[in-house]
């Protein structure tokens, strides 16, 4: 029972940080709350179609159906995260004003509420049709199913507890910080996610790996630590990266933030660097 | 003119796929009763390798492996395609990510026929 709330944990995790700070990061975007609900039942479906697609047609949705299909997820999401990012920028000021005014919100018609939408399905979809599929099987095991299902279902209510906190911890952040900090952190995100994604069109065959283990941390922090894991799933960490990964991170992070500084405004003060801790008054 | 840069890009794209005069291995990795079989795999490097899990327990497992980065879903009773490298030498460590004491390792020795 623990196990399967330990395994169902870990699925729900990054799902859970990537809308807290998805959530964060739209605070005052009028109407986000609802775009992003459906993004997470779009979502489900989508885990759900899935989890029966690889389950039905093991043999032809293998190995690189699965990579490819991960992949475009995953650039999806990063498309979508680079949007928001820059749309923040020139409106930044604004959404700021917003949040001190409260209740006050931002009803540009031009808000980037269908990212918002494919952010949450992307990051319920990824790791959710995994989590499908492994609940799936526990409940059809016979005799422990039901409580292997309410260890599996307790898993899934701490991680978006997780996720929750997260979220409350961006809320206490001072106005005039907030979106700086969020915009880094969708920053980070966007490149972690890019990072995953060149793995797994390495694992198509579509792309070289250029070398593994470019270099190799797993001695220091190990991926399989508890803190490893955030920090792969909030700043993109690998322990030991192929240099595809790296050069899909670096790319991305550079073009973003190339995009925020030609179409936008100044929301990023360049002082800022990341892994800054996140705290007032900085 | 088309053609011949088509054709380069095709034997480009063919150079990350199979690099020239690498041998393709396809050994079998299987699951059952909670252990991957064998959990040792050794293999030359600089050759690609297509490696067939088949999983003979009725719970999915994921194959996953931070230091290939490979992450592939094997449904219970089921079987995927997984190709991996050319590696370097050096040891990469796979798991399953639904049980993480089921780990397995991949052995790559310095390649003998070049004579390094």
């Amino acid at each position: 029972m623990l196990a399967t709330a330990i395994i169902m944990f870990r699925e729900v995790l990054e799902a859970a940080l990537i809308i807290a700070i998805v959530l964060g990061a739209s605070r005052g975007i009028a109407g986000r709350g609802r775009w992003i609900a459906g993004g997470i039942a779009l979502g489900l479906s989508g885990a759900s179609f899935v989890a029966i697609l690889a389950n039905v047609a093991s043999t032809t949705f293998s190995g690189n159906g699965q990579a490819i299909l991960n992949a475009v997820i995953l650039l999806g999401a990063v498309a979508m995260l680079t949007w928001h990012n820059v749309w923040m920028s020139t409106h930044g000021r604004q959404m700021s004003a917003a949040i001190s005014a409260v209740g006050s919100e931002v009803q540009d018609g031009s808000r980037p509420l269908a990212a918002l939408l494919v952010v949450t399905t992307a990051a319920v979809m990824r790791e959710g049709s995994e989590a499908v599929l492994f609940l799936w099987a526990i409940a059809a095991g016979g005799e422990h199913g039901t409580s292997m299902v309410l260890g599996g279902l307790g898993g899934v209510v701490v991680g978006v507890l997780v996720g929750l906190l997260l979220y409350l911890g961006l809320l206490r952040i001072p106005a005039r910080h907030f979106f700086s900090v969020t915009s880094w952190l969708i920053l980070l995100l966007a490149a972690g996610l890019a990072a995953q994604a060149a793995g797994f069109l390495n694992q198509a065959g579509l792309l070289p790996a250029l070398g593994y283990g470019v270099w190799n941390t797993s001695h220091i922090l190990s991926q399989h630590s508890i803190a490893g894991q955030l920090l792969h799933v909030l700043v993109g960490y690998i322990a030991r990266p192929s240099g595809i990964e790296v050069v899909f991170y670096v790319g991305t992070l550079l073009t973003i933030l190339t995009l925020m500084r030609t179409r936008g405004g100044r929301t990023m003060a360049p002082a800022k660097l990341p892994g800054q801790p996140v705290g007032p008054g900085v | 003119m088309l053609a011949r840069v088509l054709l380069a890009a095709v034997a480009a794209a063919g150079l990350w796929v199979m690099p020239a005069g690498a041998a393709e291995l396809s050994p079998l990795l299987v699951i059952h009763d909670r252990q991957f079989e064998p959990n040792a795999l050794a293999f030359p490097a600089g050759v690609r390798i297509k490696l067939l899990v088949r999983n003979l327990d009725s719970m999915p497992a994921e194959f996953e492996s931070y230091d290939m980065s490979r992450e592939v879903v094997v449904p219970g009773h089921g079987e995927v395609t997984i190709y991996i490298g050319p590696l370097e030498p050096g040891s990469y460590e796979f798991f399953n990510d639904f049980n993480h004491e089921m780990r397995g390792s991949v052995v790559v020795k310095p390649d003998d026929a070049k004579g390094k």
